[in-house]
């Protein structure tokens, strides 16, 4: 039997910006179990893969106690994803995560989330999916997962860790938006670490999930016909059924437009923006944000000029907020975890002039990013900017 | 960029999303005509107007009108019914949002994924949805633009539709009433 959930509801502006904090010096994986544990979630659902099994380990003890009603193992990450869509289209409010290969077992079910438009939130703490086996840290999955339909957040640290997650299953939720919020955490680098965490003391937590003032119907017996998956026309070679195939995925991407004025409202800007008037500007996400900032110092000793671009949102893409804040900018640095590349495809997709893209450093394999071979990538880009 | 109008179409072979070309969901106490944020109270004249000058001005009432077991439900599907009596409005419903196959019958339905069919079918040039969930909505009113001239309107109970040439957010029992006291009275001065 469930337990009855401890905290009294509040809406989640209170819950960012007006519940009282306090600081604790927690993992990248506590920073999840805090916020699920204020999420009011309906169900958990867990596999263990590294380096996230720390974290479904530690929702597992919000079960029992008394945090979230109901939580079990599936069968694999397949599975998990298939079962939390299924709670999901129920009606309920639901949280996994996953990582690295098992993203990639479970990768058919995520744009089937956005398809069917379900408020599923999912967290990833990125590692390697190479053979040989690797389990290091590595951003590469979400170069895969950037077409899924879903909403994509970059944590830098564990405190936008805590803040993203919370915040995920309100814009999943809202009606406008209504599809999945993947929470992306580099592996180990911020899962595994341990920081300062500004944490909520108050008894509070999100409101319930109301399911009713859903886009789509849920799947209960009050909404007749209930539907075991959203209408498959998918056999049928016709016009019809093409063109409604193709306004169904532009309405998936618009849903994603909406959610960035929820965005806005409640974690700020989509980038975050430093120095913007300097010549030489870093673009970066996740854990890379952190390694541009330590370069900058460096750079600052040596009196080079270099700004900072932290991406927070990486699906939908804040295009417009990036052109913007690069149109000075002479030579633009994008460091990555992963060897696509996949933040300056996107950032050079965008810019009218992208040559002046520098798409290095890029490590990868569980490598770190010492901030001297950035500031070598920022020397040698000043250098070809004064010649 | 020139600001991108919601108008009827056929627009072309796939149009693009409204919310994708800039256009916003109007704020509580807004609307949309074409794309762009008005008055509430604009709107429902203008709605007034489109529907009484209309050749066959059409309601499509979905789910949440037709089945959802609330007071709210029954009190809207009376409104509907009155309105359509008031504005000589057909009503052809959207009982559920199943792909009907071999095919549909236009002359008694509408369905979300192929809504084209029962537009061309009944010669509908001013459409109006209640009453259907969102996704679906939307899915519709962007295959209307994209296939046929209708002109829609779209009354909804949650945060409106860009996709709909007018819509309406957060219509309650009151709104409708208000709408259809409109009517009565642009009806009354034509």
């Amino acid at each position: 039997m469930s337990k009855k959930n401890p905290l009294t509801e509040k809406p989640l502006d209170y819950m960012l910006f007006k519940a009282k904090r306090e600081k604790q010096f927690i993992t990248g994986s506590e920073a999840v179990r805090e916020a699920v544990r204020r999420a009011n979630i309906d169900i958990a659902i867990s596999y263990p893969i590294t380096p996230q099994s720390e974290t479904m380990h530690l929702v597992g003890d919000l079960f029992a106690e008394g945090y979230v009603p109901e939580y079990f193992r599936g069968e694999n990450e397949f599975a998990v994803m298939s079962q939390v869509a299924g709670a999901a289209m129920a009606g309920a409010r639901v949280f996994t995560a996953t990582c690295g290969p098992g993203t990639m077992r479970a990768f058919e079910v995520f744009p089937m989330w956005s398809g069917s438009r379900l408020p599923v939130v999912c967290s990833f703490m990125t590692r390697g999916i190479n053979a040989p086996l690797t389990i290091q840290p590595d951003t590469i999955e979400m170069a895969f997962l950037l077409e899924t339909g879903m909403i994509m957040l970059h944590c830098e640290t564990a405190r936008d860790i805590y803040d993203f997650n919370l915040a995920a299953f309100i814009i999943a939720e809202e009606k406008d938006v209504h599809i999945p919020v993947g929470v992306f955490m580099d592996g180990f680098f911020v899962t595994h670490t341990r920081e300062l965490v500004d944490i909520i003391t108050e008894d509070v937590c999100l409101p319930k999930y109301n399911p009713q003032a859903a886009p789509v119907p849920t799947i209960d017996m009050e909404t007749p016909p209930a539907r075991l998956m959203r209408d498959p026309f998918v056999m049928k070679s016709n016009f019809v059924s093409y063109v409604a195939h193709a306004s169904w995925q532009q309405e998936v991407r618009a849903a994603a437009a909406r959610s960035k004025k929820h965005i806005k409202k409640y974690l700020g800007e989509l980038i975050e923006i430093e120095n913007p008037a300097a010549p030489t500007i870093i673009v970066a996400s996740g854990t890379a944000v952190s390694q541009a900032r330590e370069a900058i110092k460096l750079a600052k000793e040596e009196n080079i000029d270099v700004g900072l671009i932290k991406v927070k949102v990486v699906r939908p893409f804040p295009k417009d907020e990036i052109v913007a804040a690069l149109s000075k900018a002479k030579k633009i640095i994008i460091p990555e975890f992963n060897i696509a590349g996949w933040l300056a495809k996107e950032v050079a997709a965008v810019l009218p002039d992208n040559g002046r893209i520098v798409a290095t450093p890029r490590v990868y394999g569980g490598m770190t990013m010492p901030p001297e071979i950035l500031l070598e990538d920022i020397k040698q880009a000043v250098r070809k900017q004064t010649q | 960029m020139p600001q991108y109008k919601v108008l009827p179409g056929p627009e072309g072979y796939l149009p693009p999303p409204a919310a994708l070309m800039g256009v916003e969901l109007p704020e509580e106490g807004k609307a949309l005509v074409e794309g762009e944020t008005v008055s509430e109270s604009d709107a429902v004249q203008k709605i007034a107007r489109k529907i009484l000058a209309a050749k066959n001005p059409t309601i499509f009432p979905g789910p949440l009108v037709l089945w959802a077991w609330s007071e709210t439900a029954c009190k809207k599907a009376q409104l509907v019914r009155e309105l359509a009596a008031e504005a000589g409005m057909k009503i052809i419903p959207m009982p559920d949002y199943r792909p009907k196959y071999p095919m549909i019958n236009p002359a008694v339905e509408i369905n979300p994924n192929h809504p084209n069919l029962t537009i061309w079918h009944n010669k509908i040039d001013v459409c109006v949805f209640i009453g259907v969930h969102c996704h679906y909505a939307n899915v519709a009113l962007k295959i209307i633009r994209g296939g046929t001239d209708c002109y829609t309107i779209a009354l909804c109970g949650e945060y409106g539709h860009e996709d709909a040439m007018i819509t309406l957010r957060d219509v309650t029992v009151a709104k409708l009433e208000a709408l259809l006291a409109v009517v009565r009275e642009t009806k009354r001065k034509l």
